[in-house]
């Protein structure tokens, strides 16, 4: 991405540019307006959406949508608002990204500069895990979480996220690593430098970068995740499932304001986390494309 | 490694394990969660499982009924439908946008964040989102007819032979700016002394990127197709959130089948037959790309 100072070859002239920010300009609007439709109608009052217009900003502004989402929607049997579904998220998203990345970190550094017999075929194992459909999986995965006596639980979640996380953590920090001089750690290894002393001191230094996308990723994919959270999550659901209950309950008046109040507060954390660092967020998606 | 054969004390061999050591927790992992349960669904595909998983081995049997579904059917149809739009519109929108963010735009460092934000989205916002922007009663029909072109139609959520295309269009807002930052990266990567010598030629700006452009950016294609092909072949949150599976049975696709034949109609191991079919079809589209990628790196 460093070739700004490039010029480029091909010249457009004045009625072809018109066109060109034309579209790019209808691009725009077209992936902005289910945002602004979100964020627009959870500022008003139901009576606005119901006998007014969607696309219209609000004409009494009221935060009493997003109160009502936050704590006090009924989700199943229960009025309590998704808040402890979104602290259900936070407990189960935090102690996954940790555990993936440090174990991916690890794995990457065996990987690279420690290299044995066999290991492309580990490594070749992982990276096809990463891109089986969780169908597979879901079956044995229920009966073995309820044999471990995880099934419906936090921990249960978290295992199932870090199991499933670990060879995207994996792919990357073995790509990072890959690129990093194997000498400097052969003469640290000559210096009577362990395993541990190398990857702590030489390693990790250099490691800040690939931490961030991993951390992004496994973030975002983790946060973001209905099939494990539907399927494991019993009473303790994460945010998605929690909103998606919210919004297809059949009972009472659909209260489409607390909807789209709701499904912003289940995509704030990503967001803040695209907007803040969005950079390391797009390395990430491209990396996970295996091209880098 | 060239030291191994440097000491036999006790320390150096502790040093051989510890990788190997540390390794093990993950391969473990992998090799009971990922391949043996692969393997365990498989079995149970050729069982008799219903309700619970049962062990005793009935052939084909389960493939055999799967096939004669009709629900099934309407799934395979369903994706078969999905996928191609989906892949087909994500690209030429991806593509599209690339080249014309390539051509020096004034404020490409605000277009570009905005194309792609809905990538950091869950597919469950995305498709309640959608699900009321789409609504007749409420939506895009509703409001067009508020701002006066009163014979305007837009009820496609609600119609059977149409609400497959709803989910395209959903899906595509989530994906197509992803897309574009994939042809982007593409497009940066081309040496532009090649564009130059072909402009001296006399290149049109159409036949440049006709002839040299697009036909370079053919590794870009690849990864985009192999990646909008194995999100289509898993995507379940965006039904589930955007229309349920219906209306009826109109949008079901085997992501929605699996689950709902396993959990919820007692036939586990039909749908154990159904998740099998669904590993075979992403891993014939990914094992010969993750195989060329991995020879080209080593």
């Amino acid at each position: 991405m460093a070739s700004v100072e490039q010029d480029t070859a091909v010249r457009t002239g004045g009625i072809s540019r018109v066109f060109i920010y034309g579209i790019l300009l209808i691009f725009m609007l077209f992936y902005m307006m289910p945002l602004f439709v979100m964020v627009a109608n959870s500022l008003k009052p139901l009576h606005e959406i119901t006998g007014g217009n969607m696309m219209a900003l609000p004409q009494v502004w009221t935060l009493e949508p997003w109160r009502q989402a936050w704590s006090a929607a009924q989700i199943g049997v229960e009025p309590t608002g998704l808040k402890p579904y979104f602290l259900n998220s936070i407990f189960m998203v935090v102690p996954a990204v940790v555990i993936s990345t440090i174990l991916g970190a690890l794995n990457g550094y065996v990987l690279t500069k420690w290299s044995f017999r066999g290991d492309k075929i580990i490594f070749g194992l992982l990276l096809f895990s990463c891109f089986i459909p969780f169908q597979i999986v879901l079956i044995p995965m229920a009966t073995v979480l309820g044999k471990l006596g995880l099934a419906g639980s936090i921990p249960g979640l978290v295992l199932v996220h870090v199991v499933y996380g670990i060879g995207f953590s994996t792919l990357y920090f073995r790509n990072y690593y890959a690129s990093f001089p194997t000498e400097l750690v052969r003469a640290a290894m000559i210096d009577g430098a362990g395993f541990f002393r190398i990857f702590w001191r030489i390693m990790l230094p250099v490691s800040g970068p690939i931490i961030v996308v991993t951390v992004i990723w496994q973030f975002t994919n983790i946060w973001n995740d209905f099939l494990f959270g539907a399927s494991f999550g019993g009473r303790n659901q994460p945010m998605t499932v929690a909103l998606n209950n919210l919004v297809q309950s059949s009972t009472g008046v659909k209260e489409y304001n607390v909807h789209f109040a709701g499904a912003i507060l289940a995509a704030l954390p990503t967001l803040i986390v695209y907007i803040v660092a969005g950079r390391f967020f797009v390395r990430g998606l491209m990396a996970g494309s295996v091209k880098g | 490694m060239a030291y191994q054969s440097t000491g036999v004390d006790f320390r150096t061999r502790l040093q051989d394990w510890i990788p190997k050591l540390v390794l093990s927790p993950s391969l473990a992992a992998m090799l009971i969660f990922v391949y043996g349960f692969i393997f365990f669904t498989v079995y149970l595909s050729f069982s008799s499982s219903k309700m619970l998983p049962s062990y005793d081995l009935i052939g084909f049997e389960n493939y055999a009924k799967l096939w004669d579904l009709s629900a099934w059917w309407v799934a395979v149809v369903n994706l078969m439908i999905f996928a191609s739009l989906y892949i087909i519109i994500c690209t030429a929108i991806g593509l599209t946008l690339a080249i014309l963010l390539d051509q020096k735009i004034r404020g490409e460092g605000v277009l570009r964040p905005i194309y792609l934000y809905p990538m950091a989205l869950s597919f469950i916002v995305t498709g309640t989102a959608w699900k009321w922007i789409m609504d007749p009663g409420i939506g895009i029909e509703n409001s067009m007819h508020l701002w006066g072109w009163t014979s305007f139609q837009f009820s496609w959520i609600k119609d059977r032979d149409m609400a497959i295309y709803t989910v395209v269009i959903a899906a595509v807002w989530q994906t197509s700016g992803f897309v574009m930052a994939m042809f982007l990266a593409g497009l940066r990567g081309i040496d532009n002394e090649i564009l130059k010598a072909a402009q001296i030629d006399g290149a049109s700006n159409f036949s440049l990127y006709r002839r040299i452009v697009i036909p370079m950016l053919r590794p870009a294609f690849l990864s985009a197709f192999v990646i909008l092909a194995h999100l289509a072949v898993k995507s379940y949150d965006l039904i589930i959130a955007l229309t349920g599976g219906g209306p009826g049975r109109a949008t079901e696709l085997p992501a929605t089948f699996m689950y709902s034949y396993t959990f919820t109609r007692n036939s586990m191991g039909i749908g154990a037959a159904s998740a099998v079919i669904m590993l075979m079809t992403i891993a014939a589209i990914m094992t010969p790309y993750l195989y060329a990628e991995l020879k080209e790196k080593s």
